[in-house]
């Protein structure tokens, strides 16, 4: 008879479970397959490939998203490991009971209704298919074929000897035991040939019998090892086998869950099937039936471990456990991800950052959690002050930071800014793209200015240069001052803005000396002309480094912080919100593409003689 | 989880609800059935049900357990008062059935319905298909005329319709086929009815034991409607019991108590479902049944706090009472798939640094095995712990197979 697990069966994993996939593969490393024991994956939300280590070097895993479609291309895999969840593991399943290359299935997933388990059951055995589960991690055939997750981790593969094939076939119902019966099995005897998890279900779609009676027909496997549970009749079905003569190699044998009797009500363990209904699916009732067929039943679990070892030691010099060649597996590589948190290497970072951080269970702003922030009835104010300035901000400040951003919010639709943004969401652009058309008019000659004029006034300021002088300075480098003059807005007819800033600034800050300073400035400036006021990117840069130096930063970190371009960024901010409004607005509008008209452009070319 | 138990009432208030449908028409069931319980009392649903006061009534405990007419607990062909006086009497009284100890919480109400002749039927579910018994002679003589119970097998793949119910006459058969048909649909694992009577050309179903298979809820929540599993009668959790199943509802990992003899001097505190089971099996196996005080399991990979709070339980309810011969907590579990086993030592060694005068005074001995990921470090905290405090703990990894360690601490074993 072919064995359903050997070490050229490969395998389509259904679920995207990249862990399992790894864990298979490194369980293939080990046992030295040649090739890998996955062949694809399905996954129902997606198609493409996958990569996975075989040992240190990367291999691809295509990715299918039908079940027909993998086989179709991978007609030699013939085992499917469903991670299906349990509220499609059952169309799933019976889907790749219709495909003919498909001729072992294991269900993982725990929680599928009793008569659908029925059903995947009959179908399975109408077409002579094999179905391990549901609710089990699966099994392993030991050097040859690892189910899964089964067996746990790579220090525990090799504790066990699971990278090699035993003489031992193991069943049990319990995925949660097998990791532990593994264990004794290598101790007391030459370890595991094949261990299969039935799973804890009260109808499981292949049971314990269907694997020794497969394991009877395997050369390889001297002995059998059985562990029941209490609940079902499956155990009955040993029994009959034992006085039909259809097991004849060696049986050891415990059902457990014999604490049972002493609960005072009736007791359901974890396990679906794990409770007996009448004394024949007591553990008692059921280890007294195998003993009596012929059995080797110990008094306890404990007393496994003695018995294996019996029957081993038995065997032994008769010769029927072959001697195994024992060698060294390879080590896995260690992870990178894990190799870092073990601090067994090092690395230079590719990134920084200093003010936020998402690693943790929720998100900080310059160390303060975001719930903090929201139970504190934080404002706007506050998190630019956290993401931006690194400081908690006093009230002052944070609400002269929401002052600025609301006056610069928007200026109307024939600014630079507004106006690209409207002309590009009239294009049929997307919101982005007309934003991004629009903010990228924001320079030196459109806000930009709050910038300039921070940094000139502070300058100025700073080096105690008089208002005259300053004036004359910049007057001999024939730059115009940043943040001085208006197009209409004059001395006798001031901007609104700037009186709102003035007039709070004077109210709520501290200090205002570079505002103070700037006003000595435009007394001079509008001597000379009316409209040279200090206008609202001026009084704003200004304020700004007002702000800044009240809270604390010196000289330097304040012009740092303008030479990052921090003082442009509330300009930036805040006009924002106005070409948003701009763009929706059009996109409401349905307005049609805009064209400016022949009449609004001079065409003045040169003549041919010309060039 | 599994198949549950649900009340009498809750079955035949099914039946009621889709008997007409399943059957094209052919049958019905009125919906007069009551449930008392202490939230709902019988004058309240006296209130919203005429026909209560109305016609002669049957009263009898629903609370998943059977013989009720053998423990004299069924008032048959009674008057509204006096089905109200006897319900007042028991309401909250403690019960023995079998083995089982438990208060009287839920009564069934119901018409009373005079019959002559009573039949039995039974669906209960095989590996291969759907089992049927049903018999002419139904009530309490059933398991005394068994052999005059017909048996009908419906394979997996097959339906009612392809089944030939034979020597039975039409009537019964299509209520038969309608009573499958239900217990398909809806995922019931067992139905018995035993027995209903045919009264006036309808059939009546008098007394009734049924299971649901829960994992089927996904598909059945909106058939089903509000349906309870109630807890098996007599179970009562005590206040501890209570807090971890709590904790055990709230969390994605599963920690159970069950206590067994809170006098008793082992106490097991195991990781893993199977593996607990094992653990309390080889207590008993060896012997110890009766000094066994609980049973106990965490697994599903709960947080260091939701550990902390469980071992805290467990050395709280041991050290309650001393014992002169001290006591034994046995900490132990399988060889773990891909839980860290230090981490979730973590919060045991909490609870017992804060708990260790008291582990002192009560002179008990910690017996710590452990494996899987990192099991190392975590045997390493336990035998630090044990130095650190002056607790007796002793530690073993997977050299030494699972359930040794309980011969090692009740016999001295080595």
């Amino acid at each position: 008879m072919k064995q359903l697990l050997s070490k050229e069966t490969q395998s389509i994993i259904y679920g995207k479970q990249l862990k399992a996939v790894q864990r298979m593969l490194d369980f293939d490393y080990i046992s030295q397959r040649k090739i890998p024991s996955i062949a694809c994956i399905i996954d129902p939300n997606g198609s493409g490939i996958e990569t996975a280590f075989f040992g240190s070097k990367e291999i691809i895993i295509p990715v299918y998203n039908t079940i027909s479609d993998a086989a179709k291309h991978h007609p030699d895999a013939t085992v499917m490991i469903n991670f299906a969840s349990y509220r499609s593991a059952f169309e799933t399943t019976v889907q790749a009971l219709d495909i003919s290359t498909i001729e072992l299935i294991t269900v993982i997933a725990e929680g599928i209704p009793e008569r659908k388990e029925r059903i995947m059951e009959v179908l399975a055995k109408e077409k002579g298919k094999i179905i391990i589960g549901p609710a089990t991690v699966g099994g392993i055939a030991a050097g040859k074929f690892r189910i899964g997750n089964a067996g746990g981790s790579v220090e525990n593969l090799i504790a066990s000897k699971l990278y090699r094939s035993g003489s031992v076939g193991l069943v049990t119902k319990s995925g949660g035991m097998l990791n532990e019966m593994f264990n004794i099995v290598a101790r007391a005897a030459d370890g595991i040939n094949e261990g299969i998890a039935i799973g804890g279900d009260r109808y499981p779609c292949s049971s314990l019998i269907d694997h020794l009676l497969r394991y009877e027909e395997n050369g390889e496997i001297k002995f059998h090892v059985m562990l029941g549970e209490v609940g079902g009749k499956e155990e009955y079905k040993i029994v009959e086998a034992l006085r039909d003569g259809k097991i004849k190699k060696p049986l050891i044998a415990w059902v457990t869950g014999t604490c049972a009797k002493i609960f005072p009500t009736e007791v359901q363990f974890g396990h679906a099937g794990a409770r007996a209904s009448g004394k024949q699916e007591t553990a008692d009732a059921k280890n007294i039936a195998l003993k009596e067929a012929g059995a080797i039943v110990p008094d306890s679990f404990d007393g496994l471990f003695e018995k294996i070892k019996e029957v081993y030691d038995n065997l032994k010099p008769q010769g029927i456990p072959g001697k195994i060649e024992e060698f060294t597996p390879p080590d896995i590589p260690i992870d990178y991800k894990k190799a870092i948190k073990e601090g067994i290497v090092r690395h230079h970072k590719e990134f920084i950052t200093t003010i936020s951080d998402d690693r943790g269970e929720e998100v900080k702003y310059a160390g303060i959690p975001l719930s903090q922030i929201i139970e504190e009835g934080k404002s706007i104010g506050d998190v630019i002050g956290l993401l931006w300035l690194k400081k908690k901000l006093p009230e002052y400040a944070t609400k002269f930071i929401e002052l600025v951003v609301e006056i610069v919010a928007d200026h109307g639709p024939c600014v630079s800014g507004a106006h690209n943004a409207i002309v590009a969401a009239r294009a049929g652009k997307d919101l982005v793209s007309a934003l991004a058309s629009g903010m990228l008019t924001i320079g030196p000659r459109f806000g930009g200015a709050i910038d300039g004029a921070g940094h000139y006034f502070k300058w100025a300021k700073d080096n105690e240069l008089t208002p005259k002088k300053f004036v004359d300075e910049m007057k001999k480098k024939s730059t115009p001052i940043p943040g001085i003059g208006h197009r209409v807005k004059s001395i006798r007819n001031p901007d609104k803005r700037v009186e709102l800033l003035k007039n709070y600034a004077r109210e709520y800050f501290p200090k205002t000396e570079y505002l103070d300073y700037a006003l000595e400035v435009e007394k001079i400036t509008t001597a000379k002309k009316e409209n040279l006021i200090l206008n609202v990117d001026g009084c704003t840069g200004v304020l700004l480094v007002d702000l800044m130096k009240s809270i604390g930063f010196t000289n330097e970190e304040i012009e740092k912080r303008i030479n990052a371009g921090v003082l442009n960024a509330f300009f930036v901010l805040g006009r924002s919100i106005g070409i948003i409004g701009h763009i929706i607005d059009q996109k409401l509008l349905e307005t049609k593409l805009y064209r400016t008209p022949y009449e609004d452009v001079f065409y003045t070319l040169p003549k041919e003689e010309e060039l | 989880m599994a198949q549950r138990g649900i009340r009498e009432y809750a079955a035949k208030k099914l039946l009621s609800k889709y008997i007409n449908e399943y059957s094209s028409r052919k049958f019905q069931y009125k919906d007069e059935v009551a449930l008392v319980s202490p939230e709902n009392s019988i004058e309240t649903i006296a209130e919203k049900n005429n026909w209560i006061k109305e016609k002669h009534l049957v009263v009898k405990p629903d609370q998943l357990f059977g013989k009720r007419g053998k423990h004299n607990l069924v008032l048959l062909n009674t008057t509204y008062d006096e089905a109200k006086k006897w319900i007042n009497e028991r309401m909250g009284k403690v019960v023995e059935i079998g083995k089982t100890k438990g208060p009287l919480t839920h009564f069934l109400v119901e018409p009373f319905v005079p019959h002559t002749k009573e039949y039995y039927i039974a669906i209960k579910t095989e590996q291969n298909g759907d089992k049927i018994y049903f018999s002419e002679t139904g009530g309490v003589e059933i398991e005394e005329n068994w052999e005059k119970v017909k048996e009908y097998f419906v394979p997996i793949l097959k339906t009612i319709e392809d089944i030939e119910l034979a020597n039975i006459n039409e009537k019964i058969k299509e209520f038969i086929k309608t009573l499958h048909k239900i217990f398909v649909d809806l995922d019931f694992t067992y139905l018995e009815i035993n027995p209903f009577a045919i009264v006036d050309s309808k059939i009546v179903p008098l007394d009734l034991v049924a299971r649901l298979d829960d994992t089927a809820l996904f598909w059945d929540k909106d058939k089903w409607g509000d349906i309870e599993f109630p807890i098996p009668f007599g179970r009562i959790f005590t206040k501890e019991e209570q807090f971890i199943k709590g904790l055990d509802e709230k969390t994605g990992a599963s920690l159970k108590l069950t206590l067994l003899n809170p006098k008793g001097d082992v106490w097991l505190m195991v990781a893993g479902g199977g593996a607990s089971v094992v653990y309390a099996d080889t207590v008993i196996d060896l012997g110890y049944g009766k000094e066994l005080a609980n049973y106990g399991e965490y697994s599903g990979n709960p947080s260091e706090e939701e550990t902390y709070l469980y071992a805290k339980t467990i050395l709280d309810l041991m050290t309650k009472e001393k014992n002169p011969k001290g006591k034994i907590l046995i900490i132990g579990g399988g060889i773990a798939n891909f839980t860290d086993v230090a981490k979730t030592f973590k919060g045991i060694i909490r609870a017992i640094r804060e708990y260790k005068d008291k582990i002192k005074e009560n002179n008990v001995k910690i017996y710590v095995r452990r494996g899987g990921p990192n099991y190392k470090q975590g045997l390493t905290f336990m035998k630090n712990l044990g130095e650190e405090t002056g607790i007796p703990i002793e530690v073993y990894g997977p050299e030494l197979h699972m359930t040794r360690i309980v011969g090692i601490a009740l016999k001295g074993e080595r």
